[in-house]
């Protein structure tokens, strides 16, 4: 019965979207706000990267919103996982000594990566959110290998409210330079080159270093035994 | 072989809608649903980039040596999914922490089986 009537919600659903879609054409150019986004992009946020310019100049202030609800979901997890205090007992099972030593390797190099991806996001393919959860992949490697040891966590909360802030304080100093929230108050700079863009990769850096403790504490949590 | 090609990617991302909903809608494992969460979230995103996609243009990055002229894909729907993404992450493991405290509470994961959540 139960199965009936989700299948036909199913089905009313899909003729939904089929109908929906049919209009949509694939693979034509629909919006104006696009055109738009790329013809000035380059020139108004000085980022090569146009997804980076919509993400942190045009849409700034609904990536800050969206960074929050990020942080509302990380902080949940360890409140309904943890409601009295911290975890009471951790398994102090040890993982193999190839994964160890392997961990030991391999984590400088991603955290690298990380910071590369994010650090790079207004000129190449990449930024804050990619490079974070590149980060947060480093510390499941370090949290795989040496369960139970809590690797770092003071310092990622430490991190993530700081970043949290300087995003924040970035954009009031929008304001106090009379651009408007969030506003680019730096030189553009020369294309192409690291230090340019204005206030973009301060803002990828702050959102990449936040991204990359919110993941690392989602996951450490969940790792934990209550 | 063009029609194909052409409705591929809408199929495919309504479908991953569809199967998601099928799974929240009809499995009573709360592990099932949340998959079936995953499974929604990752079938909007595809539905949205392959919106955003103009046949023969490149990706909205003019990197070195690339005229500011050169036709790009709309970079909005991409700026979208790139955030989503790793919302969907965050508000699955949210999701799965619940589902750990259900578990602990109840001692089942089976929703049939949690008084008051019939349906």
């Amino acid at each position: 019965m139960r199965k009936a009537v989700a299948f036909v919600l199913v089905l009313v659903v899909g003729a939904g979207f089929y109908a929906v879609l049919a209009t949509i054409p694939f693979g034509a150019d629909k919006t104006d706000v696009a055109r738009r986004y790329v013809r000035n992009g380059v020139r108004e946020t000085g980022a090569a990267n146009i997804v980076t310019s919509v993400v942190v100049a045009y849409r700034g202030f609904d990536t800050l919103g969206e960074v929050t609800v990020l942080f509302i979901a990380a902080v949940a997890v360890g409140a309904v996982l943890f409601p009295a205090g911290g975890p009471a007992g951790e398994e102090k099972t040890e993982a193999s000594l190839i994964v160890r030593t392997g961990s030991k390797v391999l984590f400088p190099f991603i955290i690298l990566l990380g910071a590369y991806i994010f650090l790079h996001g207004h000129l190449t393919p990449g930024g804050g959110f990619q490079g974070g959860a590149v980060i947060a992949s480093g510390f499941l490697l370090l949290y795989l290998a040496w369960p139970g040891r809590g690797a770092g966590r003071k310092v990622s909360s430490a991190v993530e409210s700081l970043s949290g802030l300087a995003f924040v304080a970035v954009g009031i100093l929008g304001i106090v330079y009379g651009v408007g929230f969030l506003g680019n108050f730096l030189p553009l700079g020369a294309r192409n080159a690291l230090l340019s863009a204005g206030v973009i990769p301060i803002i990828y850096v702050a959102i990449g270093l936040k991204v990359g403790a919110e993941l690392a504490g989602v996951v450490g949590h969940l790792m934990e035994r209550p | 072989m063009e029609q194909v090609a052409n409705c591929m990617y809408y199929a495919g991302g309504g479908g991953l809608i569809l199967i998601g909903l099928y799974m929240v809608l009809a499995k009573t494992n709360l592990v099932k649903i949340i998959l079936g969460l995953s499974f929604l979230d990752t079938g909007i995103h595809v539905l949205l980039v392959a919106i955003g996609y103009i046949r023969g243009r490149t990706a909205p990055i003019f990197s070195e040596g690339m005229a500011e002229t050169t036709p790009v894909v709309d970079p909005v729907p991409q700026a979208l999914v790139l955030t989503a993404i790793v919302i969907g992450v965050g508000v699955l493991g949210l999701a799965l922490a619940l589902a750990i405290q259900v578990y602990r509470h109840y001692g089942t994961l089976d929703v049939a089986k949690i008084k008051g959540l019939k349906w």
